[in-house]
């Protein structure tokens, strides 16, 4: 048995994604460029490992929801703005920038 | 025998959006020879309350204020070859609005322009009052010390349809729902029914798609390398199609930059969205959970599947209120051991605040050039920084504060820096800002009556 070599890419390599934010809650969309990736992306992008790159901001919850027909997740973070665009001492108050934080996790391509 | 189309624009995604974007898009709608509308989204919760701020100020103000820049270039065109103009451009003072409008109109010798004022979205009395719930999503924000500037109910797109029907040249509103600009012109030409879920759900991804401008068409999409768009410096406003058996075709001006494919229709579709089966607006809660798009030409994507449910029987409210101040100010480090000399800054930076005993409430410092707008308010960020050594560092440190003096002496802290900072310190440059709170509010939709006036620029400029 031969082992597979694995390569591992940032997300930004195979995906796209938008932040915008309701009052204190952030939400990205994530979209593959390549449908062979979307299975991928359900596997290794879960709501756990995007709640973890923003527990840094008190962040308490994360909802992936899965748009099959769209080729599309859209992820949702609970109480992450540490106070949104009107509260925050972020220069970025919408969390607009967050995106591509999304985008600065890495998958493993088999 | 035709297919009965009508065709959408947008002129502005926001308050600030470019000026010279309206005009390529009322030249295409003008071309394809098609009945068609224009609608302006310059209205976020934070415009709102600025502007009721500025009508304190001064009675003829609180309004959008690139209002005429955005009408100057259009106004003549529109109401030539008959297509309406719709924005909720009025903010906080739509007679204010609705007189600019009459005044430009009478400079442009269109003295029967149709001008339709909407009213009745100010609902600061019942809040005032203590007579509306909270939305559940603010349940606990404590506002008790704060007081009210004003509050607005998002309104739906019947109003709008009875100033259509009353043939409004110009339609001016203040805290319109977004999509309801875009839902208004398409019932009114079709003829759909405010219970028909389904022909709304339509009208409401139609606006989702284009409140927000060239950001379905290639704006705050390109990324250099990745995702290029022709000419980022022109980029097109968009254009839907949308025809009387539900189909919904988005384009964009003729002769313009930008792009519309699928990348740009899901960053766009999925934007501010929560539940992607349950997007609220006054008029229909929108379900996209079973779209599917289809590129059908250049620039050209259809999108399917869209349905509708019932509307709910509550409009949101947002209420603002006069919050504390905010205090920022910033100074440069770059060279040689930039990183130690920029955190060593920023510490000293906090400790100042102690040192002088100024009332703050919270307190935060930045490395911009090592982390920022990814941290956190503690900086845990730039504080474990681990990577190569940066070139060039702005140091930058933000304040809440109650009084604008406190605000204002941490601010200026970054000034001392300049002599008694670390070795080549530069660059200050400090400011205070009022800051805004916000509370979403519910109101019963029966408790919102609207009303609709409209009269020629001739008659309002009197």
């Amino acid at each position: 048995m031969t082992a597979t070599a694995k390569k591992t890419v940032l997300l930004h390599e195979i995906a796209h994604s938008r932040a915008g934010d309701k009052g204190n809650r952030l939400n990205m969309s994530l979209m593959p460029y390549k449908p062979e990736h979307y299975a991928l992306i359900a596997e290794q992008i879960t709501a756990d490992r995007v709640l973890a790159l923003f527990t840094h901001r008190g962040a308490t919850g994360c909802t992936r929801y899965d748009l099959p027909n769209l080729q599309a997740f859209n992820f949702v973070v609970d109480e992450v703005l540490e106070g949104g665009v009107n509260g925050s001492l972020n220069l970025d108050g919408h969390g607009k920038s967050n995106s591509f934080r999304l985008l600065s996790l890495t998958v493993e391509l088999s | 025998m035709a297919v009965n189309k009508f065709l959408v624009g947008n002129g502005a995604g926001f308050s600030g959006d470019r000026v010279d974007a309206p005009l390529p898009v009322l030249k295409t709608l003008i071309a394809s020879g098609l009945p068609s509308a224009m609608f302006f989204e310059t209205l976020g919760e934070r415009t709102v309350a600025l502007a009721h701020l500025e009508k304190r100020r001064d009675p003829n103000a609180g309004y959008e204020p690139m209002l005429e820049r955005l009408l100057g270039p259009i106004l003549a065109p529109a109401k030539e070859n008959r297509i309406p103009l719709l924005g909720n451009w009025g903010a906080a003072n739509p007679p204010a609005a609705a007189r600019a409008v009459a005044k430009l109109a009478m400079e442009k010798g269109l003295p029967d322009l149709r001008i339709a004022l909407v009213e009745g979205d100010d609902v600061t009395g019942l809040v005032a009052g203590g007579q509306l719930p909270v939305h559940e999503a603010d349940a606990g924000l404590d506002m008790g010390a704060w007081k009210l500037i004003a509050a607005n109910a998002y309104i739906g797109a019947e109003p709008l349809v009875e100033a259509l029907q009353q043939d409004a040249d110009v339609v001016v509103a203040g805290r319109t729902s977004d999509p309801a600009l875009a839902i208004a012109p398409l019932a009114h030409h079709f003829g759909w029914r405010f219970d028909d879920w389904d022909a709304l759900a339509l009208g409401a991804a139609t606006g989702h798609l284009l409140e927000c401008g060239s950001q379905v068409t290639g704006g705050v999409f390109w990324d250099p390398g990745f995702k290029d768009i022709p000419d980022p410096a022109n980029i097109g406003f968009p254009i839907a199609e949308v025809t009387a058996d539900g189909g919904l075709v988005i384009t964009k001006a003729d002769n313009t930059g930008g792009l519309v494919d699928l990348r740009t229709i899901k960053e766009q579709l999925l934007y501010e969205l929560h539940d992607p089966s349950h997007y609220i607006t006054p008029d229909v809660v929108l379900d996209i959970s079973q779209c599917r798009v289809e590129q059908v030409g250049k620039d050209r994507v259809a999108l399917h599947n869209l349905r509708g449910q019932a509307r709910p029987d509550t409009l949101k409210v947002t209420a603002s209120f006069e919050g504390s101040w905010l205090g920022e100010g910033e100074v440069s480090v770059a060279g040689p051991n930039a990183l130690a000399r920029a955190r060593a800054t920023a510490d000293v930076l906090l400790e100042r605040l102690k040192v002088r005993g100024l009332d703050i409430v919270r307190a935060r410092a930045d490395l911009i050039g090592v982390a920022s707008v990814h941290d956190s308010d503690d900086g845990a960020l730039w504080r474990s920084y681990s990577g190569p050594e940066p070139e060039d560092i702005r140091i930058r440190l933000a304040v809440e504060a109650h009084t604008r003096d406190d605000a204002d002496q941490a601010s200026r802290e970054v000034l001392a820096m300049l002599c008694c900072g670390t070795a080549g310190t530069g660059g200050a440059r400090w400011r205070v800002t009022p800051r805004i709170l916000t509370r979403s509010h519910l109101v019963l939709r029966e408790r919102v009556p609207t009303r609709v006036i409209v009269r020629t620029a001739k008659e309002i400029a009197g």
